[in-house]
């Protein structure tokens, strides 16, 4: 973070800085593939015996049939896993976390919101989030560890009893699973139409700047 | 049945392989699942890997599935109890469940049927209903949870697994007990011998305290509540304890082997 702290005192020359560092990068498309595949092939696997009264079409599945669905599903775990672990540790030891999404405070999100919704948010510097989006990250950091515990408890409703017990049992752990899956799905939607929205925003996650 | 198998056996022309596998899988849904696969191998191009090689989507999940039969006979605690319930949790009507219709599940005659033994036993003896009917019965009601993700809570009898294998003289550092079973197209299902040995692990053949219905597997059930429902066979006609690795009815259509809960 040091060649940050160089760069703020020449602003004027600001084009070469560094809004999102390499780990962050490579964290986040590992991620983005990981967590598409999880909720494509996990939409197959709810087909196989629906908690609603839906069912996802084939189009947008992944794994083709159940049996296809589960191995997808239990292979891009471990990339969800691992990366999201390095995440954790990266984010928590560099000191990111405490840096880009604290603090939030409530009149603050609420400021943002109003500011975002009547197109008065600024954006010019990409290196500072608004108060929705810290809370949108932090919270998505959230229901991402929710979505891999509530999946290990349903992985192993024996071996991970207790697990499985936090989350209500083995049937009300489906709801949980499937619910921390509809909100991942509800932020990316959000999240990709306003990285289209800020195009210089998409950039620095490819190219860093 | 071999047909997820046989992909993965190197050396085989795969264009005659192809057509047997497309004519092997009528269901438009699982053509789809080697589409994919192949796209995803097609993607490997790119990236500079032989495709030559046999390299595809297929067989890196294969291979990883067999990574994950490793890590969770690792995570086995084989003195961990699958939880119990009490009577008035038991789901009623249990679902029947299968490949084929509930009309179509086999009709076995009590009578004639025998317990077949085979492998790595000392007392390869062919056992009856009635024989079986005398051993010692311990009941359980436990949590049945199918691959497709339902759940059901049933109550099963019979005697556990582990003093039946000690009784015949079974040698335990075997790695599989492999059954097989009365089903249309011949159900099979091989069982680690870790879980074999697990003290819940029963050979079944009450359910709900009454004689096991035709529904549910009659005569005789393997009831494992540390394992997804298909890996709980039913209307069993034979065990044979190996060091092999023989497949199953599921297990070769890709569904991961060990599916431990």
């Amino acid at each position: 973070m040091s060649s940050l702290t160089i760069h703020d005192s020449h602003s004027a020359e600001a084009p070469s800085q560094v809004i999102q560092p390499v780990w962050v990068r490579v964290v986040h498309w590992v991620n983005a593939v990981a967590m598409v595949m999880m909720i494509m092939s996990g939409w197959q696997i709810y087909n196989a015996s629906p908690l609603f009264d839906f069912t996802f079409s084939h189009s947008i599945t992944l794994g083709g049939w159940l049996g296809g669905a589960l191995l997808w599903h239990f292979a891009a775990m471990w990339l969800l896993m691992v990366n999201g672990l390095v995440y954790l540790v990266l984010g928590f030891a560099t000191g990111r976390f405490r840096k880009k999404l604290l603090p939030i405070t409530p009149s603050g999100v609420v400021a943002d919101a109003r500011a975002a919704l009547t197109g008065k948010l600024s954006h010019d510097d990409l290196t500072r989030y608004n108060q929705v989006q810290k809370l949108l990250y932090a919270g998505v950091i959230v229901v991402g560890v929710l979505v891999v515990l509530s999946g290990l408890s349903i992985w192993k409703p024996v071996q991970f009893q207790w697990l499985t017990a936090v989350f209500g049992g083995y049937d009300f752990a489906r709801y949980v699973h499937f619910a921390c899956m509809a909100l991942i799905v509800a932020f990316l939607v959000v999240h990709v139409a306003l990285a289209l929205l800020v195009p210089r925003s998409l950039r620095a996650m490819i190219i860093g700047r | 049945m071999r047909r997820f198998r046989s992909l993965l056996i190197p050396g085989v022309d795969k264009t005659l392989l192809v057509k047997d596998a497309t004519r092997l899988l009528p269901d438009p849904a699982r053509r789809r699942f080697i589409a994919g696969g192949a796209s995803l191998g097609a993607l490997t191009l790119l990236t500079g890997c032989d495709v030559s090689d046999g390299f595809s989507a297929e067989s890196l999940l294969a291979q990883i599935s067999k990574f994950n039969d490793k890590v969770q006979a690792a995570i086995f605690n084989p003195n961990t109890l699958a939880p119990t319930y009490t009577e008035a949790d038991i789901t009623r009507p249990f679902p029947f469940n299968g490949y084929y219709a509930e009309e179509d599940a086999p009709d076995i005659d009590g009578k004639d049927w025998t317990f077949e033994v085979r492998g790595l036993v000392d007392n390869k003896k062919s056992w009856t209903l009635d024989e079986l009917y005398k051993l010692p019965e311990v009941t359980q009601i436990t949590r049945h949870i199918c691959v497709e993700g339902w759940s059901a809570i049933g109550s099963w009898s019979g005697t556990p697994l582990r003093d039946f294998l000690k009784l015949v003289g079974a040698d335990t550092r075997a790695k599989y007990c492999w059954f097989q079973c009365a089903d249309v197209d011949g159900y099979n299902s091989p069982l680690d011998m870790a879980t074999a040995l697990h003290p819940q692990t029963q050979m079944t053949f009450k359910f709900d305290g009454k004689i096991l219905p035709r529904k549910y597997g009659y005569p005789m059930k393997i009831r494992v509540p540390t394992k997804l429902g298909f890996k709980n066979p039913k209307y069993v006609v034979s065990m044979e304890v190996t060091n092999d690795y023989k497949g199953g009815y599921w297990e070769d259509q890709g569904y991961n082997s060990f599916s431990g809960s």
